[in-house]
């Protein structure tokens, strides 16, 4: 048992929510078990692009223990075939007209359990017309390529979006004046969040009061709820999103599945609860995925390494669907414009198209905040190959174009304004840890010796925290998020929130915020999110918003019913208000240190002894909208060395220093560090999701996709710097997905690094032995 | 089929299809819903349970297969009033994030450190790499489990 039990704010305090996992007790979706509950499956499509001819279900019908079979026929004739995507799309909930990739979803199977159900689907006869296929994005928009959304009116190609930013003349202008210039060609593939636990719902829908009760995985309830009520047409106060415990979200968990709708439908027409739950092969065929960006970034430079004008050309590929997670219709590729990053760079331009593809609907933001990850990435690739060009030190190179901390506030030129940094400062921490000039040495002697060892940086700002509201929306909604705050007569605190943690530790993390506002122990309070019926309206988890956002408006929150709360110590200690002040731990009368109150002492006044002219209780609700986004940054070092024989990458060093402003609960930030690492270096060396010509997937269980193991994982070196966010209340910026951000091109940079004695410049992730020992013998490089 | 096993010191009976995964057994008949699954391709380990002492991925075993055996899930790994060292070590070197390994790490660390009571680093890496987790990044799993190796003692609650 813990001993000392009165944390707060800045304390690596052990985790609240604990208690019950490693009991086993979670309660995850899975794990809901509700009164005749019926199970379900879902009948996904064989082929990539076909034409359906028809569908028979009634072998399936027939089986014993199946209760209904629905199809996107049963669909449309309620108007529920199609739903909305969060980038304004629409997308076939089950099929009716087309199949447009391999594993879309095409009948929904509810029987009595998931044995029988999935019984069901081998009976279900589908007669498939298969068409061209599209699986190369860079076909996409060729002449005579097959229309894959003719269901959209007047579609004549499979364009998406045309889009740019930036000033092109006067990128132009100092590419045309520049000394020396670079263009690298790049592909950040298609990935896959792929949380432990796949997406899945329970729908209890009570025929008695009409209400519908979603148990559901969802990053953001309170979004999906509106959405719900907005497709379904069900009354939103009628409708209620439960998200329970939650097995990893990383993206996975934004958009609204087909799966969810489904199971919707079936208990509405039932009146029985209806649990559907992923498969992993249904989660990494169908459900978000990430990335999936050709890229080509461009830099202008003098002589000596000062960056003129950066330039980037996108080719987004959005699948079948677009639904990609993005803060707004205005973000066709998210926060892309970032891609200056922590340089100060006087011209920059980006263009970008993205077109559809018979290939998952997507991409989310895979444990990044909206499209950032691959923005940096193609920074720090096209600087190594800048430094290259140039024959100078990477690290000289970046040092020579950080933005300097007296330029901050920095307002970058693609417009975004950052909230303070110290982009040398972290750097240099960064070489300290790693013992750089050491280490340079070390590679020396490697070389010598024939092993083949690469080091590799990257630096780099993050943008996270989205709203504010009048930049940022989900469906018109604005990003704020919410906190509510009740302390009762004992002084022990409940805390609802607009967000909902998928592992953040929001339970121990929050508490920490209230503790440190109103001098109470983090133990006392008690933190309840993902119940629509129960918590305030919020935006939810992810692109680390929570602790930029939700995190302000419960320090924001504190501080409004510690306002309260003083206005009772005054009349507790028949003082004025004016002449009390907080000391951190308690009202204390000015210049009367012996004369004090708790909030303990305050709460119990609140409830038993009110002053004239105050309600009673002592609680409080705050709405958060932020004035911009936060800007955690970091500084990252990649130590690999390479067999020569099997092209096995093997990470020898992680060195990653963060800013992520003030540290809540530092355990807690760098538990995250550790897992966003590994998603980033696991990304970079194995993770990958493919396609053959027919559009087949490769990739559908943890046979073919690859993540980071014990094995392959590094221990991490961490390094903190903090500048506080000059906007934050608390001058946190969020955390968790930096590394996410950082890691790819560091691990990428030490790969090539490593090869560039033999005349390698770039490889494309992943980084797999194949990969890399076609380029060992490509380039001459014995076993 | 009717199937007999030992369930966490008490004997169960219940009767399955033949095709019953062991995972299923133990999640939705006998609800003992601590044991995850994650997979279905026996890669990911969230669904290990100890079988006879050794640790073994349920959804990979028939639940016939156990009938006769003896089962512990995570449920079952602790005497409900005080924490084994393993527990305890997941906790304090926040060796876990969403938790939905962590039963699966439990299970598999517990019965690596009862044969192999001082690993080294290198062994404790090998010996969970057939758990998946998508949080921790491993680091504090394996602090976990180097926490228990250094506190035999269990942990009252
Ligand atoms: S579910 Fe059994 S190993 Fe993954
Ligand atoms: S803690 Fe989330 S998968 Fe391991």
């Amino acid at each position: 048992m813990e001993t000392d039990s009165r944390h707060t704010m800045g304390d690596r305090m052990l985790r609240k929510e604990d208690g019950r996992f490693i009991r086993g007790k979670g309660n995850y979706v899975d794990d809901v078990r509700l009164p005749s509950m019926l199970h379900s499956a879902i009948l996904r499509s064989p082929f990539a692009h076909a034409r359906i001819n028809n569908i028979d279900t009634s072998a399936a019908l027939e089986l014993e223990g199946v209760h209904a079979v629905i199809t996107g026929e049963d669909l449309a004739a309620q108007g529920l075939a199609w739903m909305p995507t969060l980038a304004g799309d629409t997308q076939a909930v089950l099929a009716t007209d087309k199949v447009r990739f391999q594993g879309q979803e095409v009948a929904f199977v509810v029987a009595d359990d998931k044995y029988v159900a999935q019984d069901a689907l081998e009976l279900i006869d589908v007669d498939y017309e298969p068409l061209e296929v599209i699986v190369d994005s860079r076909k996409a928009l060729e002449e005579g390529a097959p229309i894959i959304r003719d269901d959209k009116e007047g579609k004549e190609d499979n364009r998406i979006f045309s889009w740019d930013a930036g000033d092109k003349e006067a990128t132009q202008r100092a590419f045309e004046r520049a000394e020396v210039t670079v263009s690298q060609d790049m592909f950040y593939p298609r990935c896959h969040p792929a949380p432990m636990e796949t997406c899945g719902a329970v729908a209890d829908y009570d025929v008695s009061t009409g209400k519908m009760t979603l148990h559901m995985t969802s990053q953001a309830p309170h979004a999906h709820r509106t959405l719900f009520a907005m497709v379904s047409g069900l009354p939103e106060h009628q409708i209620r999103i439960i998200s329970p415990d939650i097995g990893g979200g990383f993206g996975n968990k934004v958009p609204i599945y087909p799966g969810y709708v489904c199971a919707a439908v079936a208990s509405l027409i039932l009146g029985q609860p209806v649990k559907w739950m992923e498969s992993r092969s249904d989660n990494l065929m169908s459900t978000s995925f990430a990335r999936d960006y050709h890229m080509t970034g461009e830099i202008a430079a003098t002589s000596d390494g000062e960056i003129l004008g950066v330039r980037s050309t996108i080719l987004a590929d959005h699948g079948a669907f677009d639904a990609h997670a993005q803060p707004g219709e205005q973000y066709p590729t998210g926060f892309f414009p970032i891609f200056t990053s922590c340089y100060d760079v006087p011209a920059a331009y980006a263009a970008a198209t993205g077109v559809y593809s018979n290939k998952a609907p997507g991409g989310i933001a895979y444990r990044c905040s909206f499209r950032v990850t691959e923005a940096i990435y193609l920074m720090e690739r096209t600087m190594d190959v800048l430094a290259d060009e140039l024959e100078m030190d990477p690290v000289e190179l970046r040092r020579k174009n950080f933005v300097k901390k007296e330029q901050m506030p920095y307002v970058s030129v693609m417009g975004w304004e950052y909230d303070g940094g110290d982009y040398d400062a972290g750097l240099d921490e960064a070489l300290r840890i790693a013992g750089y000039e050491e280490l340079l040495e070390e590679q020396k002697k490697a070389r010598e010796e024939g092993r083949i060892m690469g080091i590799g940086f990257s630096t780099f700002t993050e943008i996270v925290g989205a709203g504010p509201g009048k930049k940022c929306h989900i469906a018109g909604i604005e990003m704020f998020d919410s906190a509510e705050l009740r302390l009762h007569p004992t002084g022990k605190a409940i805390l609802k929130l607009g967000v909902k943690s998928q592992g953040q530790g929001h339970e121990t993390t929050f508490a920490q915020i209230v503790a440190g506002e109103l001098g109470i122990p983090a133990e006392n309070v008690e933190v309840r999110e993902g119940d629509t019926d129960n918590t305030p309206f919020g935006l939810g988890t992810y692109a680390s918003r929570s602790t930029p956002v939700c995190g302000a408006a419960t320090a924001i929150v504190s501080r409004k019913v510690r306002e309260k709360g003083k206005k009772i110590a005054a009349h507790m200690l028949e003082a004025s208000a004016e002449d009390m002040e907080w000391t951190g731990e308690r009202f204390q009368v000015k210049g009367s240190p012996d004369r004090g109150a708790t909030m303990e002492e305050v709460s119990f006044a609140a409830y038993t002894n009110v002053p004239d002219g105050e309600e009673a209780g002592l609680e409080g609700v705050t709405y958060y909208d932020p004035p911009e986004m936060t800007y955690p940054f970091g500084a990252y070092i990649c130590v690999v060395e390479i067999d020569r024989g099997t092209g096995q990458v093997e990470v020898k060093r992680f060195i990653a220093v963060d800013d992520c402003g003030v540290r809540i609960n530092p355990m807690i930030v760098e538990g995250q560090m550790h897992g966003g690492l590994a998603s980033g270096i696991g990304t970079a060396l194995m993770e990958v999701i493919e396609f053959d010509e027919e559009g087949n997937h490769l990739n559908s269980s943890f046979m073919d996709y690859l993540m980071l193991t014990s094995m392959e994982a590094p221990s991490y070196e961490l390094g903190e710097i903090v500048t506080p966010s000059t906007h934050h209340p608390l001058g946190a910026r969020g955390v968790a997905e930096s590394p996410t951000v950082g890691s790819p091109p560091a691990v990428v940079n030490a790969v090539v690094d490593a090869l560039s004695p033999y005349g390698v410049r770039h490889l494309d992730m992943p980084l797999t032995p194949a990969r890399v020992w076609a380029a060992l013998r490509e380039n001459g490089v014995d076993a | 089929m009717r199937i007999s096993m030992n369930v966490n010191g008490q004997t169960r009976e219940a009767d399955v299809e033949p095709r019953l995964l062991l995972v299923h057994f133990v999640r939705d008949v006998l609800e003992l819903t601590g044991t995850h699954w994650s997979c279905d391709t026996s890669n990911c380990g969230a669904c290990t349970v100890q079988l006879d002492g050794e640790p073994v991925k349920s959804c990979t075993v028939l639940a016939v297969r156990a009938n006769g055996h003896e089962v512990t899930t995570i449920e079952g790994i602790w005497s409900g009033t005080e924490l084994t060292p393993m527990q305890e070590g997941f906790r304090q070197e926040h060796g876990l994030q969403c938790g939905f390994c962590t039963p699966g790490m439990i299970l598999t660390a517990t019965a690596f450190l009862e044969n192999n009571p001082d690993p080294t680093e290198a062994e404790i890496r090998e010996a969970i790499s057939g758990n998946l987790c998508r949080c921790t990044g491993y680091e504090n799993i394996i602090k976990a489990v180097q926490w228990a190796a250094n506190s035999r003692e269990g942990v009252s609650v």
